[in-house]
This record gives C-alpha cells, structure tokens and sequence, in this order.
C-alpha cells in the first residue's frame, strides 16, 4: 500500500515544529513513532501534505526523575520506558503496561508522546495517565500550557490540544506503594478487549488513597471517581473490592466491536479490574 | 511530487537513493537496492517478515518512510551472512529445522540477532516474547526457538573461547 504524497519536515527544535505546523494548518501532522500514522496514511485514511517527523528534535527526548516528580519526553520510547531503572524505581506500573503494549519492533519506535496525543481509546499509555494524575505539556505558538490527564480527552481521536500545539512532555508524581496495570487482549500485539491500572496506598489497615482508570471501555479513558472513593479509607475487604469493581464497571461504557459486544467487554472489565485491584492491594 | 536523495548505510555500504519521501524503506531495500531479504507479508506493521535493523532497534520497514531511515545505519539478513559463510543463527535455524517455507525467517532471524545482542542469555519465555513480534505460519515456533536457544549457546561458548 502506497500513501498519497506529502512534503517532509524534519525540524530540530520544538519552536521550529510548531511555526511548519502553524504555517500549514490541518494540511500538517506530526509524526513520532508513526505506528499508527502509517498504516492510516497507507490506507489512505488521511490526508496530510506536510508530515513532520519530531525524531531530531533532542528537546523532547529522555526521563528525568527529580525528588518526586516524572517527566518524560514525548519522544521516548517505550523500550525506553522498559530499560528506565530510574523510571522503573520511581513508577514501575508504567513498565507493567508498556510491555503489554503491540510487540518489541513497535515498541522500538512507538512513543509515550504519540500514544497518549492520538487520542485513540484502544491505547493503553492514556488510562495509565489517568491512574496516575499525570499532566501533559503543550507547546504551541503562543507558549506552553499544562493540562492533566483526565481533562485532556473529548472524545475519540478529539482532544484538548489545539491544532498548532504539540504535545512535548508528560509528568506526574513518583508512586510509593500498590500498583498495576491488568489488560485482555486476544493474542500479542492487540489492542486491549478491557485494560485497568490502579494505584493503592495503605496506611496501617486502611487505604489513604487509591487512583482507579480504564482503557478502551468507552470512546475516552475512565477515570473512576466513584470506585476510588469506595475504598479509600475502607480497609480494603472483600466487600470494598467488589463494591469498587462494580462501580468502575458502571463507569464504564464499551460499545460492541470486533473484540465482541457489551455484555463480553463489562465482563472482562470486571475481571481486569477486580485483578488490577486484588494486585495493587499484595504491593501496597 | 518530486524525488529527493537519500542518505543509508545499508549491510555496512553507504548509499544514496533517489525517492519519494512516501517511499516505504521496504521497497527502498527491495525495489532500488535489490535487497530482498525482507519479505512482505502482510503490509500492515503485523507479521515482522520485513524487519530490518535499523541503528540497533529491530524495526518493521513496511512502515517507516524512507525520508524517516534518512542518515540511519541498516543491517538486513543480507548483512548477517551470506550462503558460504552463514551467520551462527542461519546455521542453527538449518540444523534446527527452524523453518519450513522460509518466508517469514529473513525477519525471525533479524529480529533475533538483536534480541541476542541485547540479552545473550535469554530463558525460553524471553525469547518468545522476543519474537513476538514476528509471525511464523508454518513451524509452530517450536523450532524456531529451539534454534535461536542453541544460537546463543553457541555466540557464549565462542565469547568464552575468545576470553
């Protein structure tokens, strides 16, 4: 498959991305990985004249950890994310899911930017985000502006990035205590049926607080109020566990596709959840 | 849409080719360089049969433009070994009966370099998971990892010797 024509761009700084992208206006796309963009553009799916290719620019690459605070360039991989032993000690749940993600080639070039920015509900990197509060960078040509995670999705493929804005790093609070990311998929490289991450500290017997999301169970990720309510400050009995399973099952609101309908997909997220939790729970 | 020169170093030798930016490194290699080593097979990032080398990461060149390897370092199976001199992996693959139609081993076999290069000593789970990425339709796989396990034997008793 042959794409249609485009002009390519290959900038070396942030401010230089952003002035081809506001030159050319939806003519424009940037590309990181290009895992996604490409198959779109070989399909003929989309259509862009002008493709930016990010993968020259040093500014948006690499993990810092500073006393407790993550920031992670849009342009890092996720075999980077899974070689991190800083990244790895400071939020080991984002190695957990990034080796659940498509397969080694892709995950090679894939990015962390490219998969929270598509906006594309079956990736898994943004419901991580929403477990974990992250906030996301934006640079666009007025400056940059900060948005969290769990504001930044509309709908799918729409969010709150403006078409002149380039998303250029992720950040977010180290994690201390229970974590994990649970994911059904039909066979290595899929896309997730239903995919939970959770977060869970304990203090003495009773859980100080808890941060629950979900990935492809609606058009955006789910960040579940309600069920993080339920256990924080519970003791974390069975009781809590099944009261908060349920209520990010309601949360949830999967519509029927090739991976199969309602009823199937709120099955599996019950199961990914309830998991998700019980885990999160041994390692708190 | 006009063609622009590019900049590779493919299996060690530099090269300029004349493309389209669109061009997909795949046909780069095959169509303008006549290395047909990678296959493809499904044409949609799945199967790996196109996986070539590109500045150490195993990557799928049905879906890298070629303006994208513009100034990369590419190793194909091509660069591996060649009939009269096979790689160890090649070899192994030929005594393990690691293939059957062959297809898919240009890519198994790249793919497999690098994941020796990044853990010699991988357990049976990591090389499955390691090839994960790469779809073999005929042997089950079995094989396949039996001979890349007896590759890396090999690649650590030869380190070994040398020390």
């Amino acid at each position: 498959m042959i794409p249609a024509a485009f002009d390519y761009h290959r900038p070396t700084t942030t401010a230089d991305a952003v002035k081809i992208i506001s030159e050319h206006g939806d003519e424009a796309r940037v590309i990181a990985g290009g895992h996604s963009l490409i198959p779109m553009m070989k399909l003929r799916m989309t259509d862009i004249a002008h493709l930016v290719d990010l993968q020259s620019i040093e500014e948006l690459k690499g993990i810092t950890v500073d006393g407790g605070t993550v920031t992670i360039g849009a342009m890092t991989t996720q075999h980077e994310l899974l070689e991190n032993t800083a990244l790895i000690k400071a939020a080991p749940i984002v190695k957990e899911a990034a080796l659940l993600i498509a397969d080694p080639q892709v995950r090679y070039v894939g990015t962390i930017g490219g998969n929270v920015a598509n906006g594309d509900p079956v990736n898994d990197m943004p419901g991580l985000m929403q477990t974990l509060d992250a906030s996301f960078t934006l640079v666009g040509p007025n400056g940059s502006r900060e948005v969290k995670a769990r504001d930044f999705y509309e709908a799918a493929y729409f969010t709150a990035r403006e078409e002149d804005e380039i998303l250029t790093a992720i950040s977010f609070a180290t994690t201390s205590d229970g974590y994990a990311y649970e994911k059904q998929k039909r066979k290595i490289g899929d896309y997730a049926t239903a995919a939970a991450g959770v977060l869970i500290s304990k203090q003495g017997g009773t859980c100080s607080s808890a941060s629950i999301a979900l990935t492809n169970l609606s058009d955006i990720p789910v960040y579940c109020e309600e069920a993080v309510e339920i256990l924080t400050g519970s003791s974390l009995d069975a009781d809590a566990v099944t009261a908060a399973t349920q209520a990010a099952v309601n949360a949830s609101d999967p519509q029927e596709d090739n991976r199969g309908p309602v009823e199937f997909k709120k099955h599996c997220a019950k199961t990914v959840v309830r998991r998700a939790i019980e885990r999160a729970i041994s390692r708190a | 849409m006009t063609k622009q020169h590019f900049k590779l170093t493919v299996n060690g030798e530099a090269v300029d080719v004349l493309s389209e930016p669109r061009e997909l490194l795949i046909h780069t290699l095959r169509e303008q360089l006549n290395i047909t080593g990678p296959h493809i097979g499904c044409d949609t990032s799945h199967c790996g049969a196109c996986t070539v080398d590109l500045d150490g990461k195993s990557v799928k060149s049905c879906t890298v433009f070629v303006a994208q390897a513009n100034g990369a370092d590419i190793t194909t199976i091509e660069g591996l070994g060649d009939p009269d001199n096979l790689h160890v992996l090649q070899e192994a693959f030929k005594e393990h009966h690691g293939l059957q139609c062959g297809f898919c081993t240009p890519g198994m076999i790249t793919r497999a370099h690098r994941l020796l290069q990044e853990n010699p000593n991988p357990t049976e789970e990591e090389i499955r998971f390691g090839i994960s990425g790469n779809i073999c339709r005929c042997t089950g796989y079995q094989n396949i990892v039996k001979a890349i396990s007896a590759a890396a034997d090999e690649l650590n008793a030869a380190k070994e010797a040398a020390q």
